[in-house]
């Protein structure tokens, strides 16, 4: 009878011996805890001390990254409560052109500017999906992905706010180290922000509304105002983006609701792991240096962004951050059957 | 004079695409009692208790609750008021632990009201709440992930999510049924001593047996008009209830 | 001023409700996401434009060849890539969008981009209507238009197939019980719209160039018109395309051509305030999720 074998996973040794208080019993336990987290934060701390050794180019690509990070955290919020967003740039427009806005008519200091326009362009994206929130999810991936395309049209119109040149010559941030450390700290602060939030009863609030509506309805829960309340903190993390961009560049225009906002940090969520934030920033960071490398290959990156999404939504759905994890966390080895 | 009815439902009427589901149907409850509804499949018995919660809104009729006129509010709303229902369908949170299932509804702003904000630890409170409805405490049946628990324990999971909310009355829609006789054995008292201690009680089945047994009243529902209405014996002897279940099962 | 505002009002009324026909029919009726619709459209006019210019095609063929062919990539599209994530309501938006962004992108990438790209009309001259000129390709876009109106109703409420797409819609258990194969019919809806979407393409891109951004408009479009009718119904599509067709044509005579994308923005936004589900919205938001 021939021999068959199946494939066995197993938690590794390690990680069995870190339950609860066990943890702390040794260095090895806290270190093998502390490594995953501890990692990221100082990498993403130290890089912009590496400016003049990498180059300007690459720090400026770190401050993109960032940016589309914090839009991937934004729109992985939503989809932890079940709302599937196809227009991140919606929140990233609406924090860069009120900001944009203060700036150019009111001369206001970017200090001022860009809380004021994180805030504003959150307000503003709230209350206009508002009426939305009641209907099927599907709904609000439909609004979402019309609503960035209809603005620009209408600030293209209307000639508001620059119209198609936009507004420029707009003040910029104090140095380059504001600039990096800005992007870093704001980056780790919702990601680590955002994985307590969602670890907390109110995550597990938002969790079940996204999973099973009518429960948590007849657990007396208003889901209504906790998506709203999730829209509104997902539209800070992604109105601050917009706001600080806006102060980076100098400029913001009818590009502030291009396609691309809303692709990138779609396919980094959807290629690190839907609903981990960890995922989404590590899918950031694969994607965006890569994009930056294909610059050569002009709209084609769009097309490569839309089939890594195909592939990773019907035969990787779990993501990156989920394989990553299992493989730090279990081993696997072949084990005889019969 | 103030009407002290505890619940009163008048004249309700629903229609679903051309379908009559619930026609006409009128009854009150006192503050107390345990009401069972009874009635073949497709009677309108799961949609009468939508209606009463708020999940689905009536084409005519009223729904008052403590003089409160709830017709038509929203679920949330209802359950706020004191109203918790089962779900026929059991609805966990699959991929939570079963005392995770329970801290949804204690973070609702109803639980936080009553316990003056000081409830404790959600997670004891929770685990507390599970052994009261039947979960072995001592083999962590209540850590266990809500997908790899059997039916049985579903539906225990379900009811005690109800009484997370503490409700002033409580709706059961069919709790009983995928139960095994030694569940429902052991379910049974739990819902006779809610009810002693005064908890209000609608009681939806199908077995007939049981509820017969514990319910002071029962309302029979067949097409969607109500055909009976009256205490447990008098209904369990009414010829058009009999003929209403003739060459359907007659409960377990 | 008047008669001509009535005529265009209506031609574009028709062009809005056979653009978002398509979507409609396979996302309203038997609630599958297809956000590929607007780059299926415009990959209709792209391979409608290859056959005649490359392999010279006549025309009949072209256009009968292209409309099977985008039918069956909507057959395709389902087999391949909904029926693994069928249910789970954000991959299946967020696969067929990823689709459609990459045909679209795709044919940006290569090069389809310049004033060449046009269709044929299918016959050249014009009429007079009232003292208004209207060229035969108008006046044919009205009668597919009507024609498909007419068509869509009577298949969705008399025959079988038309009636099982409604049925997944409704109850996606009952339907299975009652021996409709679920995902058979489904696949079948989205082969319906997308060929649709071929037919509407063929007859409007004629009168202007293939434009790659028309391809998002055209979601826009089928977007707003359905959620200003409700997605589930055919005499809302109607009313809703009447409704900001009209509206359109009134407002790029009054105050400019450019403020006639702005009507969809006002129109859904007073949409969702009044009666989020639509006009003729038979779904309640609650009960819509049985």
């Amino acid at each position: 009878m021939a021999l068959r074998y199946r494939k066995e996973r197993l938690d590794r040794g390690i990680k069995a011996r870190c339950e609860d208080i066990f943890a702390l019993s040794s260095y090895r336990e806290i270190l093998y805890l502390a490594f995953p987290r501890v990692l990221p934060v100082a990498a993403l701390l130290i890089l912009p001390l590496l400016k003049d050794v990498v180059g300007l180019y690459w720090e400026k690509v770190l401050v993109i990254t960032c940016a589309i990070a914090l839009l991937s955290l934004s729109w992985d919020l939503m989809a932890s409560v079940g709302l599937i967003s196809l227009g991140q740039a919606l929140f990233f427009g609406a924090g860069a052109y009120i900001t944009g806005f203060l700036n150019y008519t009111f001369k206001l200091p970017p200090i001022l500017t860009i809380p004021l326009g994180t805030l504003g362009g959150a307000f503003f994206c709230t209350l206009l999906l508002l009426p939305v929130l009641r209907l099927r999810g599907v709904y609000f991936a439909i609004v979402t992905l019309t609503l960035p395309l209809l603005l620009a049209r209408f600030i293209e119109t209307t000639k508001i706010l620059g119209g198609t040149e936009g507004m420029s010559a707009l003040s910029p941030l104090p140095n380059i180290w504001v600039e990096l450390y800005v992007s870093v700290i704001a980056l780790l602060l919702c990601l680590f922000g955002f994985r307590r939030l969602i670890n907390e009863d109110y995550g597990l609030v938002l969790q079940g509304i996204r999973d099973n509506d009518r429960a948590v309805m007849s657990g007396a829960i208003n889901i209504y105002m906790f998506k709203a309340q999730s829209v509104f903190i997902a539209g800070v993390a992604g109105a601050f983006t917009g706001a600080f961009m806006t102060h980076y560049y100098q400029f913001v225009g009818m590009p502030a609701f291009a396609l691309d906002y809303s692709i990138l940090p779609l396919t980094a969520a959807v290629l690190g792991g839907v609903g981990t934030f960890a995922g989404p920033t590590i899918g950031a960071f694969i994607l965006v240096p890569l994009s930056e490398i294909l610059r050569a290959f002009g709209t084609l990156r769009v097309v490569f962004y839309s089939v890594i999404l195909i592939i990773c939504v019907v035969g990787l759905p779990e993501g990156v951050f989920h394989y990553i994890r299992r493989k730090y966390h279990q081993f696997e080895r072949m084990v005889e059957v019969g | 004079m103030e009407d002290k009815t505890f619940l009163k439902v008048e004249e309700l009427n629903k229609n679903f695409g051309g379908v009559a589901a619930i026609v006409r149907v009128s009854f009150s409850l006192q503050e107390g009692e345990l009401l069972g509804i009874i009635g073949p499949n497709g009677s309108g018995k799961t949609t009468l208790v939508n209606l009463l919660t708020g999940f689905v809104k009536p084409d005519s009729g009223t729904v008052i609750y403590r003089g409160m006129k709830i017709t038509g509010k929203m679920p949330y709303k209802i359950a706020e008021l004191g109203i918790a229902r089962t779900f026929q369908m059991v609805k966990p949170f699959y991929q939570l632990s079963a005392f995770k299932n329970l801290i949804i509804p204690l973070y609702s702003p109803r639980v936080k009201k009553l316990k003056g904000g000081k409830y404790g630890d959600r997670d004891d409170v929770a685990i507390d709440l599970l052994e009261d409805v039947g979960f072995e405490r001592d083999s962590f049946v209540p850590y266990k992930v809500a997908s790899s628990l059997p039916h049985g324990y579903l539906k225990r999971l379900e009811l005690a999510r109800c009484l997370a909310l503490r409700p002033d009355l409580l709706i059961l829609d069919e709790l009983f049924s995928g139960m095994s006789m030694s569940e429902v054995a052991s379910t049974l008292p739990i819902i006779e001593k809610l009810n002693a201690e005064g908890l209000t009680i609608i009681m939806v089945e199908h077995r007939l047996k049981e509820l017969f047994r514990i319910a002071h009243r029962v309302i029979a529902l067949n097409f969607g008009f109500k055909i009976a209405d009256g205490p447990a014996r008098n209904v369990m002897e009414n010829e058009a209830v009999k003929a209403a279940y003739l060459g359907s099962e007659d409960g377990d | 001023m008047f008669p001509s505002i009535i005529i265009y009002g209506l031609v574009n009324s028709v062009i809005l409700a056979l653009t978002a026909m398509g979507f409609s029919l396979t996302f309203g009726i038997s609630g599958v996401a297809n956000f590929a619709y607007g780059g299926f459209y415009i990959f209709s006019g792209f391979l409608v434009w290859m056959l005649l210019n490359y392999l010279k095609f006549p025309f009949i063929l072209a256009i009968v060849v292209t409309i099977g062919v985008i039918g069956l990539l909507g057959f395709v599209t389902y087999w391949v890539i909904l029926l693994r994530v069928r249910g789970i309501a954000l991959s299946e938006v967020i696969a067929t969008f990823a689709l459609g962004v990459g045909i679209l992108e795709l044919f940006r990438w290569m090069g389809f981009v310049t004033y060449e790209f046009t269709l044929p009309y299918l016959k050249k001259g014009m009429i007079m209507i009232a003292g208004v000129p209207l060229d035969y390709q108008r006046l044919f876009i009205i009668g597919i238009g009507l024609a498909m109106v007419l068509f869509l109703y009577f298949f969705t409420h008399y025959t079988r197939i038309g009636l099982a797409f409604r049925g997944i819609a409704q109850n996606e258990r009952t339907a299975i019980s009652l021996g409709i194969k679920s995902d058979r019919t489904a696949a079948l809806s989205l082969a319906f719209g997308s060929a649709m979407a071929s037919v509407a393409a063929i007859v409007i891109l004629p009168l202007g160039i293939i434009s790659i951004n028309l391809g998002y408009e055209v979601l826009l479009i089928a977007v707003a018109v359905g959620i200003v009718g409700g997605l589930e119904s055919v005499s809302g599509i109607l009313v809703a395309s009447l409704i900001l067709g009209y509206a359109q044509v009134i407002t790029g005579i009054y105050l400019a051509p450019e403020w006639m994308m702005v009507v969809y923005l006002a129109a859904i936004v007073i949409i969702l305030s009044i009666k989020p589900s639509g006009l003729f919205g038979k779904f309640k938001e609650l009960e819509e999720r049985v």
